[in-house]
């Protein structure tokens, strides 16, 4: 995918967020570190364009939640900054959805914060190989990989261009790209 | 990581970069519990009466969901005459994963480290080291400066008996400070000449060109021993008063461990300046030691000797 791919992308996401949601009054974007903060942010702006009201934003970092704790290097963290979710329509933002250990993480993490009324999840890209039972309600594109396949999404924020590349690479070189 | 935190100089500056980093994100979300350790135990493990840094500690591990014994020399076996290794390794024997030890012998936790598989954390040895009050002092002070390189830190008091002191001094050089240390002749102690530190007799000429003022607490259990002749004479001398916080440059940091002794070492409307960050040392105790914590368990564990290590 290229950066006018992405933006198509997000911008159809946006439109489906509020098509689904009867608008975005309710609506809370929260951005799963680092690339899903950015394309939340994106998001957000995006809906403000289209429905003119402005759509909270929150960064949510799942360092604390992970399930392979004490199997690895502890991750870096950084803080939580999330807004009032009671009673909110909780989007989940991230780049990439693959086995969908993260999002079990961030779950969690966003349960502890408080009791939304419905959390849904929105991914730039779906490459398969799921290992635990959660599906993306907004998918910017699927694509089929190999589990020695590495997706490397940039967004323009940190890499200073938009794109979805797929490279491959050899075996313990994925399991760090994968942290 | 490291496996144990004996002397802050287990850690070089990218390991307490790493530290207060990590403590950083804890900061932010104080007061939020988290699942992280709900697999592990760590024991506090104090051989001398501690408030803060024990009930610090015990709160870190309990927010990241570790089981928390607490183990006081006094009402224990100790009290029978058993000896540090017999119960460290009874302790071992129940199954823990972190020790974290105060003892009034310097090099007690580096002692215990030989003799358990756990990790050892040392909070306070005699009047050797602290390296968690260093890591929270570094902390405190990293919130108000953008860099440790070239701040200007004088620590006054009674260094001779000091653990804290020995600590943030090498935490401060490790991160780049420079360091003062102000106390009368009989509180420095001997060798200091090799610290690497300017050392002075007189607070008043150092004052004026500090970024962070940190006053030890004048430890009035060991006063009867005639190192000051009277604590008002200190107090007089070497106290941080009304008139001698007024020469600080505006911005400079007063800093003290705790438990003060208003009117000695800091004088009791001193201690409520906007600039003295004496209660925020108390809450970024917990940040630090949650991040040490999940540094330290949160990882595979360390062979010691092996490439991680150290």
């Amino acid at each position: 995918m290229d950066s006018g791919d992405v933006a198509r992308a997000l911008a159809r996401i946006a439109h489906e967020i509020i098509e689904r949601n009867k608008g975005a009054s309710r609506v809370v974007l929260v951005g799963i570190l680092t690339r899903g903060v950015h394309l939340a942010e994106r998001l957000s702006r995006a809906i403000a364009e289209i429905e003119g009201v402005a759509v909270p934003t929150g960064s949510l970092d799942i360092g604390l939640y992970r399930d392979d704790i004490g199997m690895r290097e502890p991750a870096p963290l950084a803080p939580v900054r999330v807004p009032d979710i009671d009673g909110k329509t909780i989007v989940l933002v991230d780049d990439v959805l693959y086995t969908g250990r993260s999002i079990r993480a961030a779950l969690d993490a966003l349960i502890d914060l408080g009791r939304p009324n419905a959390v849904q999840l929105a991914v730039l890209v779906d490459r398969g190989h799921r290992e635990l039972p959660i599906r993306a309600d907004y998918v910017g594109k699927n694509i089929p990989t190999a589990h020695n396949e590495e997706v490397q999404v940039h967004v323009s924020e940190l890499e200073g261009d938009d794109s979805v590349v797929l490279g491959t690479v050899d075996e313990p070189a994925r399991k760090e790209a994968s942290r | 990581m490291i496996k144990h935190l004996l002397s802050i100089r287990d850690l070089d500056a990218d390991g307490i970069t790493r530290v207060l980093d990590t403590a950083g994100a804890f900061r932010e979300n104080m007061g939020r519990k988290y699942p992280t350790l709900r697999l592990k135990t760590v024991v506090n493990f104090f051989y001398e009466s501690s408030t803060r840094t024990r009930t610090s500690f015990e709160l870190a591990a309990k927010r990241l969901s570790a089981d928390v014994l607490n183990f006081a020399s006094g009402g224990s076996s100790v009290e029978k005459g058993e000896s540090l290794k017999d119960t460290a390794q009874t302790i071992e024997a129940m199954g823990v994963d972190c020790i974290i030890i105060r003892h009034s012998s310097a090099g007690a936790a580096n002692r215990l480290a030989d003799w358990v598989s756990a990790s050892v954390i040392n909070a306070g040895d005699g009047m050797h080291e602290h390296p968690t009050q260093a890591l929270l002092d570094l902390f405190t002070i990293r919130q108000h400066v953008p860099t440790f390189e070239g701040l200007r830190v004088a620590i006054v008091g009674d260094v001779l008996h000091s653990r804290v002191a020995r600590s943030d001094v090498i935490g401060l050089q490790t991160m780049g400070a420079d360091v003062t240390l102000v106390a009368p002749p009989t509180l420095l102690p001997p060798g200091v000449d090799s610290w690497g530190v300017r050392v002075a007799t007189h607070l008043d000429p150092v004052l004026r060109e500090l970024d962070v003022c940190y006053l030890l607490r004048m430890q009035l259990e060991r006063q009867k021993s005639g190192y000051v002749p009277t604590l008002r004479e200190y107090a007089r001398l070497w106290g941080l008063d009304r008139r001698r916080a007024a020469m600080l440059p505006e911005r400079a940091l007063i800093m003290h461990p705790g438990p003060m002794n208003r009117g000695v070492e800091i004088a009791a409307d001193v201690a409520e300046f906007e600039r003295a960050v004496i209660t925020d040392q108390v809450t970024n105790g917990i940040a630090v030691r949650q991040a040490l914590l999940y540094l330290i368990l949160g990882g595979p564990e360390v062979k010691e000797g092996g490439p991680d290590a150290g």
